[in-house]
């Protein structure tokens, strides 16, 4: 569950980094950090499988609700260091016109 | 148990790199160009840019361990006092166990990143031939 939701993070942002082409907007951190840990996640379930083989794709209820509770806890953090990049970096000037006033 | 170690390790050794690939390139967009381009055109800009596709593979590596890190915290494999990985104080059947995993697991992460990022420099590469085959096309 925590793959599949990186992954489902990781085509929306890329789909909003491609339909915004705004470099303002530092959506390419997002699609860094969502596509990163897509890909190693596949390699962690890659080899889960290999040694569960059939059993992974039945995971029991109970680490089912809790990976996907980890899957959007890490979207939650993914997006929070994405806003204080955008506040660090004011790349439109906002918080410093903001500051100046 | 903590096969993010390795992409980690990956990442900052691609980022010295690549910081110090845009440093060389910078110095020499400053010169003049042995082929009559004159500095910092737009034609010696086009020329750089390695150094921005080695941030591409940076930006990877550190976007999965930044949040395969939180994943490891989750899961009580990593505490944020020393000795910082929970393996570490469970003896040395754990330790050995944790590297077992760090050179399966963290080093196939760490290949499959760069290997997507090759692809990634490939398809880039035919993107950036693009508008100049449609231009001798048209011509």
């Amino acid at each position: 569950m925590t793959l599949l939701l990186t992954v489902f993070a990781a085509v929306i942002a890329t789909a909003v980094w491609y339909q915004k082409n705004d470099k303002t907007l530092l959506l390419g951190l997002l699609c860094w950090m969502f596509w990163g840990a897509s890909l190693m996640w596949l390699v962690d379930a890659v080899f889960e499988y290999i040694e569960l083989r059939a059993k992974y794709f039945t995971p029991a209820p109970e680490d089912m609700i809790n990976d996907s509770f980890l899957g959007l806890s890490v979207i939650a953090l993914a997006l929070v260091i994405w806003v204080v990049a955008l506040l660090i970096k004011d790349p439109r000037g906002v918080i410093k016109a903001r500051l100046k006033k | 148990m903590a096969c993010f170690i390795v992409p980690g390790a990956e990442a900052i050794v691609v980022t010295a790199a690549a910081l110090i690939l845009k440093q060389r390139e910078a110095k020499k967009a400053a010169l003049p160009q042995p082929t009559g381009v004159p500095a910092g055109s737009v034609q010696s800009e086009a020329k750089q840019g390695f150094s921005r596709k080695l941030f591409w593979l940076a930006g990877l590596l550190w976007g999965g361990v930044v949040l395969l890190a939180f994943e490891h915290l989750w899961h009580g494999e990593v505490q944020p006092f020393f000795p910082f990985l929970t393996a570490a104080t469970e003896g040395a059947g754990a330790v050995a166990e944790m590297l077992s995993e760090m050179a399966s697991v963290g080093v196939t992460m760490a290949v499959l990143v760069t290997a997507v990022w090759a692809v990634m420099l490939v398809v880039s590469r035919s993107i950036e031939k693009r508008p100049a085959a449609k231009a001798e096309a048209q011509a």
